[in-house]
């Protein structure tokens, strides 16, 4: 079925890393088009080619797919990554939904004031072991299986490593009162294309630095 | 398991009036058990019911769905109104994404301090105006059909009506230049099952007023 996909967005992590993370673990090779200036960006708009005149932005499939969630779901839903019912589904969206209410803190974190990001990596460590650990902790510990759901890897897996890895370059120990996550930690980034791309030289993004804040206020500031 | 869904919040819109929408146009009875206090919530917590310790929360066919997008998604798969396949599910992915981008943003005015009100309505018209009704009255240009997609109800034309009263009751000028718009709402708007959730006496909640706000900030330790 026809060519790569072809990721719109700026050359960092941002809301679109998720999708590298997915597209990497379901071994589609995609193509990026990188966003630099404003002109860019402005050129998307006029062209009719983002919706809601917002990236993340991905051509695939004859689409221009927009919105983070449903760019996710319909790259996990075509390789197989989204349950094999619609009870496994369920599971799959809430465990998604919740780790993302925390990626969603990891995401904002660099555009906060610098006097307060200490107090925020304190505050999104503190919500990761008291109200998102436990829970994955606790369903990993009752199934004893690899994966979270249904014993294979789906969505759910993925967006829960991208966020451990995430949350521990600030909090290197984070999950050390969590042996199962540990576990899965280990497992899952062992999964062959998961560890392709945690490999150097793959597209997996580096932490946003100072030079990525200043694009995105160049590129996006009104 | 044929009991009726019974759904977990305080008596006010927030983040569970899309789920009510939702049921309501399917033509799905339902229950509410109100949470009035603080201690009703920690209760919840208490019990293991909410998974990330949190509401909404739906009990659905043996269930406990947490997340608003879970239970939206249950709901609209069960009851048919996801598309009937991947690439009209991701359609109507992105469209119920941009409503609720715009959603939050009025969902979010109620707990806005008094003096950033002003800016933020503001945003929320020009938001209105020239990204998301332009976008879906050009969708429903583009192929002439009653609903967004697949010439068929689904979740993304429930969704979107809920959010055009919504911006109705902010500004009732701003769908004004949108034909096709007025138009889905009030199809939408004459199915039996709508109207008669948009009845006084109906399960549907009206804007929050000041008590209501004062006891969901109690309940939710909100400043």
């Amino acid at each position: 079925m026809g060519s790569r996909p072809k990721l719109h967005y700026l050359n960092g992590r941002g809301r679109m890393e998720s999708v590298r993370w997915l597209l990497a673990a379901a071994g589609v090779e995609f193509d990026e088009e990188f966003l630099e200036t404003r002109e860019q960006l402005q050129n998307l708009k006029n062209g009719n080619h983002l919706l809601f005149q917002q990236v993340p932005m991905v051509e695939m499939d004859g689409m221009k797919l927009v919105q983070t969630r449903s760019i996710l779901h319909y790259i996990a839903e075509k390789h197989r990554l989204f349950g094999n019912n619609l009870k496994e589904k369920t599971l799959i969206d809430m465990y998604v939904e919740g780790i993302l209410d925390l990626l969603e803190m990891i995401i904002m974190h660099p555009f906060s004031k610098p006097e307060d990001q200490p107090k925020e990596v304190v505050n999104m460590t503190e919500k990761a072991v008291s109200r998102y650990f436990p829970v994955f902790e606790k369903i990993l510990k009752d199934h004893g299986q690899t994966f979270l759901v249904g014993n294979q890897l789906s969505l759910a897996d993925v967006i829960l490593l991208q966020t451990i890895s995430a949350l521990e370059e600030k909090t290197p120990n984070i999950l050390s009162a969590f042996p199962h996550l540990q576990g899965f930690s280990k497992k899952i980034s062992n999964v062959p294309t998961i560890k392709k791309f945690l490999e150097p030289g793959s597209k997996k993004k580096p932490p946003p630095d100072d030079a990525y804040v200043k694009n995105v206020y160049a590129i996006f500031a009104p | 398991m044929a009991g009726k869904p019974m759904l977990h919040y305080f008596n006010g819109r927030g983040r569970m009036e899309s789920t009510r929408w939702l049921l309501a146009a399917a033509g799905v009875e339902f229950e509410e058990k109100f949470i009035e206090t603080a201690e009703d919530l920690d209760k919840l917590r208490n019990d293991g019911s909410l998974m990330f310790q949190q509401v909404p929360m739906v009990e659905i066919d043996g269930l406990k769905l947490a997340q608003t997008r879970a239970i939206l998604n249950y709901i609209a798969s069960k009851y048919n109104l996801y598309g009937k396949d991947i690439k009209e599910r991701a359609l109507i992915d992105m469209y119920s994404e941009g409503v609720a981008d715009l959603g939050e943003m009025v969902l979010l005015l109620s707990i806005t301090p008094p003096g950033e009100k002003e800016a933020k309505i503001a945003q929320i018209k020009e938001r209105t105006l020239n990204r998301y009704f332009p976008a879906f009255e050009k969708v429903l240009k583009s192929h002439g059909q009653d609903y967004l997609v697949g010439n068929k109800l689904s979740r993304a034309d429930i969704h979107l009506v809920e959010l055009l009263y919504y911006v109705e009751e902010l500004d009732s000028s701003l769908i004004a230049n949108f034909p096709l718009l007025k138009a889905l709402k009030a199809r939408v708007s004459s199915f039996p099952m709508v109207k008669k959730f948009l009845q006084p006496g109906s399960q549907r909640k009206p804007p929050l007023d000041e008590e209501s706000l004062e006891k969901a900030r109690k309940i939710f330790k909100l400043k």
